[in-house]
């Protein structure tokens, strides 16, 4: 207390919840969240855990955000310290002038606490050991007390709270009502015994608007749904398997027959991600819109059948939710590192399209409008989400479907076609986009029918070892790729107020911290143009945008810059012209240190001269 | 613009096929001998062939010419498989046939031409097959693999496919070696056979149908290449299955695996063949009236509603006991029999799109109009979560 004056915030400042794994705090946590959004108040929460069920540290952390940053911040301004074994840490991680909420019931030693901060000791532990017998109950009650005791600390209205503890528990009375009790138990403590409010306040706003508060996964699977998709294999694998849970769940919702009460999809969970990725090509190859998710591991093992889908031409949709790797990694932290891996999958020449949705609700879109790129492309088609998006709950725009739009089957031909006369042959390029017919089995009984394989075939897919037959393959599918370029959602250019000479591209999950970014760099006199990339093969614009500037920070959350790697290689342009900044130890990237990266680096610009560095 | 343009600046001296278009058909024959690497079948065949119910003769279920080595096993297998179609009626494009890599799994190109085939990737037919029955629950959809492909690379999948109940009838040609890559043992390969090197197997194999029915195949079977009389009706009563049904059939590697020391050899099977029953598959209105002896014959009824009747060579084998048939098979190939007929049948058995309670529509038919829940449910979605 003595060296800073403690925080003093209204609607903009940071909590963080360190737990132990398996205590019933993450249903806590988030009602915490919840409810500084029903004040009218943007928040953005992130789960940090393990890889572990019970027993490990866990965390986290809301982010309350009146201005609507959605990015990770950086720092702690006030910590609910609930786990002993991340004590130290925990304290020493708060910001100068912060806060420590912890349970006062055992004291502690002076030496364990911080004199530039404010403590605040609850006696949760005796609370709830005076009101409940029963163990489970101590240790959840305990976590709805610690809530209600914030509530106090932070000015909530504790009836935003109830309303939502009302809607949780719709229907059981007994658990909503105990649930209200040891909410009010925590905060009459509070309020009875500790100065109410502290510095942090939530004061209600109007900045939630009509937007929605959802996963990442849960929007990309429902997305699946209403893009279509009729058959989902999956191996389960952190943070990928609440994608296809949340399938199934959409599904039991929407997918029944009213009558027959029978399913209109097909889920199997698979022996592997190779069955997996197998089911999906299969199913796919027999006109079926299929799909599996997975996570970096899982494309390693799937990249044999990525190059037969990109070699004979058979439409997947794999949707990629990234964590740190390599090898198992970091199997429950972010990073955007399989860009590369993805791009170029398997073995020979391939390329493969990549959407890099940036919130749930490009998930959702992007993950519908892959089922049509698949078939019109009828190769795989990526969908790039990572940990940090999949896993959390964001703040983005309402979903939006249009009831007008129909499914994009591709170059399908038919029966019908078949007897006009059409000339079928199953890798014939007839109108010069290089994508060529296919036709579904068991469509005609004497036309139309092909043998399709992996091997090299000519264009009547005819096994074929010949070297211009090959290469005339080859350079088609080329030319596929091309056609893809103006398929593919196209990059989003933003400009700086003034005209620069510098520019930052930037993709997926890094979106909400660039964008708070350019409001810090812009307070320390830098102006940026920004381009966000949304997907590969990368549209002519990201080409000029390269030409415009002479210099570009690639912004993403891996080591190698694989997007910038991937740009140049794809561009063929200088290097040097193309600034890494990278973020990659698996916590999400911040507007801060993005701003310091390329802060420092146009810094350092300033003093020399541009010429001069290049030369 | 991405990419650069290929390093191909002369094309290389070829025959006029690169596109085909010169050839009506898609099929004549080799105008380039020796540049041709698959091999078509003339169109024209004797007028009086023989036609089953729809009107289709042999020939329409037939496949391109075979590339294998004269005398393969595989070929007969091809026969029979071909003979099975033609006896059963069937639409010939009704079927999907698929297989992994390996020469048994290049045979789908040899019969069936007017089929859609899909030779995938090593070891995976059986996830490939699953997910083109899930997509469409219509097609007869026909598995074909080796004991490369399903022994060894793909084992894990062939269990996988048969412990779901996919409906399919998935047939191994086993001869215990890979013959793509030139002799190297196989994982059905028996402990002490010779390899033609003289080079003696010394690790233990894996019996296929033993697996099988301990997954729980709800029909299983072994067979010979060499003994299509046995063969055929196996085939034909597989394809009237429904459910996983699983056949091994021993097709002797006449290049790599037909010596002396070999267990997989035409004569060692020949010697060896313990057949427990053979059997006629009839379908039709008018099941062709056969003579049996009483007390020989046990009927099945198949779900397609196709009889099988079984001819007992064994008194005391009973097809409907899986722990009995597990017992037999293993009591006799300790003593070096190679137990083959129809070993176990359950002709209620259920499958996959059962298990999943899927619709009766194909799924690859469904459109917008049935899958999207449109954009009033997404309104109570997005109100859900605010």
């Amino acid at each position: 207390m003595s060296d800073k004056k403690p925080i003093s915030s209204v609607n903009d400042f940071v909590v963080r919840f360190a737990n132990v794994n398996g205590s019933g705090s993450a249903s806590a946590n988030e009602m915490f969240a919840r409810a500084i959004l029903r004040h009218g108040v943007p928040v953005s929460p992130r789960n940090i855990f393990p890889s572990n069920i019970q027993g490990l540290p866990t965390w986290y952390e809301v982010r309350v955000t009146e201005d609507g940053h959605l990015g990770a911040r950086g720092g702690v301004d006030m910590m609910v310290a609930m786990n002993p074994q991340t004590w130290d840490k925990d304290v020493a991680g708060i910001e100068p002038g912060g806060y420590l909420f912890y349970d006062s019931t055992k004291p502690m030693p002076s030496t364990k606490f911080r004199d530039d901060i404010t403590v605040i000791g609850v006696p949760l532990t005796a609370i709830t050991n005076s009101t409940y017998t029963d163990p489970r109950q101590r240790q959840l009650f305990k976590n709805i007390i610690y809530l209600g005791s914030l509530s106090a600390l932070l000015d909530m209205d504790p009836k935003l709270i109830e309303q939502l503890i009302g809607e949780q528990y719709k229907g059981k009375e007994k658990l909503l009502s105990s649930n209200v009790h040891a909410l009010h138990l925590g905060r009459d403590w509070a309020l009875q015994n500790l100065k109410c409010p502290t510095g942090l306040r939530v004061k209600k706003s109007d900045k939630v608007g009509d937007r929605i508060f959802i996963e990442g996964n849960s929007a990309a699977a429902l997305g699946a749904v209403y893009g279509g998709a009729t058959v989902c294999a999956w191996y389960p694998i952190t943070p990928s398997s609440s994608v296809a849970e949340a399938f199934t769940a959409h599904c039991k919702k929407y997918r029944h027959d009213p009558e027959t009460g029978k399913a209109k999809y097909a889920i199997v969970q698979g022996e592997d991600e190779l069955a997996s990725i197998g089911i999906v090509i299969g199913a796919s190859w027999n006109g079926a819109r299929a799909f599996t998710a997975t996570s970096g591991p899982g494309i390693s093992l799937m990249t044999e059948f990525i190059g037969l889908s990109y070699f004979a031409e058979i439409p997947a949709v794999i949707m990629n939710i990234q964590r740190a790797g390599p090898s198992t990694g970091m199997p429950t932290r972010t990073q955007q590192c399989d860009i590369i891996a993805c791009a170029y999958a398997s073995h020979g020449d391939t390329k493969h399209v990549l959407l890099f949705p940036e919130d749930p609700a490009e998930a959702f879109e992007f993950a519908a409008a892959a089922f049509d790129l698949a078939e019109r492309l009828q190769t795989t088609i990526f969908l790039m989400l990572d940990l940090d998006i999949g896993m959390n709950h964001r703040l983005c725009r309402p979903l939006k479907w249009d009831d007008a739009r129909q499914y994009d089957r591709g170059k399908v031909m038919t029966a019908e076609m078949l007897d006009e006369g059409r000339d079928f042959g199953r890798y014939l390029d007839v109108d010069g986009d290089g994508i060529p017919y296919r036709t579904y089995p068991g469509t005609h009984p004497t036309k139309g029918s092909y043998f399709t394989r992996g091997t090299s075939r000519d264009r009547y897919a005819r096994y074929s070892e010949e070297g211009s037959v090959y290469a005339d393959n080859m350079q088609r599918l080329m030319r596929k790729f091309e056609s893809a370029q103006d398929m593919v959602p196209r990059p989003l250019q933003a400009n700086a107020e003034r005209p620069t000479k510098y520019g930052v591209i930037y993709f997926g999950s890094t979106s909400p911290a660039m964008d708070e970014a350019i409001g810090l760099l812009d307070a320390r006199g830098h102006q940026l143009d920004r381009l966000r990339i949304r997907a590969f093969p990368f549209h002519s614009s990201v080409a000029s945008f390269l030409a415009e500037h002479d210099f570009v920070y690639v912004v993403e959350q891996n080591r190698d810059s694989q997007l910038r790697q991937l740009i140049v290689n794809e561009n063929g342009i200088d290097p040097v012209r193309l600034v890494p900044i990278v973020h990659y130890d698996g916590s999400p990237i911040t507007a801060r240190f993005i701003a310091k990266a390329i802060g420092d680096h146009q810094d350092h610009l300033k003093v020399t001269p541009l010429r001069k560095a290049v030369s | 613009m991405p990419g650069l343009d290929p390093g191909i600046h002369a094309f290389l001296p070829c025959h006029r096929d690169v596109d085909g278009r010169d050839k009506p058909g898609h099929d004549g024959l080799g105008i380039a001998g020796a540049l041709m690497t698959y091999i078509a079948k003339p169109k024209f065949h004797h007028p009086g062939l023989k036609k089953n119910e729809l009107g289709y003769t042999h020939r329409d279920y037939e496949g391109k010419i075979s590339t294998l080595c004269a005398g393969c096993g595989h070929d007969s297998i091809t026969a029979s498989i071909i003979e099975a179609c033609y006896e059963l009626s069937i639409e010939p494009h009704r079927v999907a046939k698929i297989s992994g890599i390996g020469c048994s799994s290049k045979t789908p190109d040899y019969f069936l031409g007017n089929s859609h085939g899909f030779n995938s990737v090593h070891g995976r037919m059986p996830s490939v097959l699953t997910g083109a029955n899930l997509a469409n629950r219509d097609l007869i959809y026909l598995g074909v693999s080796g004991d490369g492909d399903s022994a060894s690379i793909g084992f894990g999948q062939f269990a996988h496919s048969i412990r779901r109940g996919v409906n399919m009838t998935y047939i191994v040609e086993n001869n215990g070696v890979y013959g793509l890559t030139k002799g190297q043992f196989s994982a059905t390969a028996d402990r002490g056979s010779k390899s033609k090197k003289g080079v003696t197997n010394t690790d233990n194999a894996i019996d296929l149908v033993a697996i099988a029915l301990q997954l729980g195949a709800t029909f299983v079977a072994r067979s010979f290449s060499g003994d299509k009389t046995q063969l055929v009706p196996l085939i034909a009563a597989a394809i009237g299955h429904k459910g996983a049904s699983f056949i091994d059939v021993i097709s002797p590697c006449i290049a790599f695996n037909n010596h002396a020391g070999s267990t997989k050899s035409f004569d060692y099977v020949r010697e060896h063949n313990d057949a427990v029953n053979r059997l006629d598959v009839l379908v039709g209105r008018d099941p062709i009236a056969v003579d049996y002896a009483p007390g020989t014959v046990q009927m099945v009824e198949q779900h397609d509603g196709s009889k099988i009747a079984l001819r007992k060579i064994d008194a005391d084998y009973d097809p409907h006991d899986r722990l009995g048939a597990q017992t037999f098979l293993q009591k006799h190939a300790a003593k070096g029999q190679i137990v083959t007929g129809l070993l176990y049948v359950d002709p209620d058995a259920d499958d996959l799109h059962e298990h999943l309670n899927t619709v009766e529509t194909p799924l690859n038919t469904l459109e917008a109009d049935t899958l999207c829940p449109g954009s009033a449910a997404l309104d109570k979605f997005n109100a859900s979560l605010r």
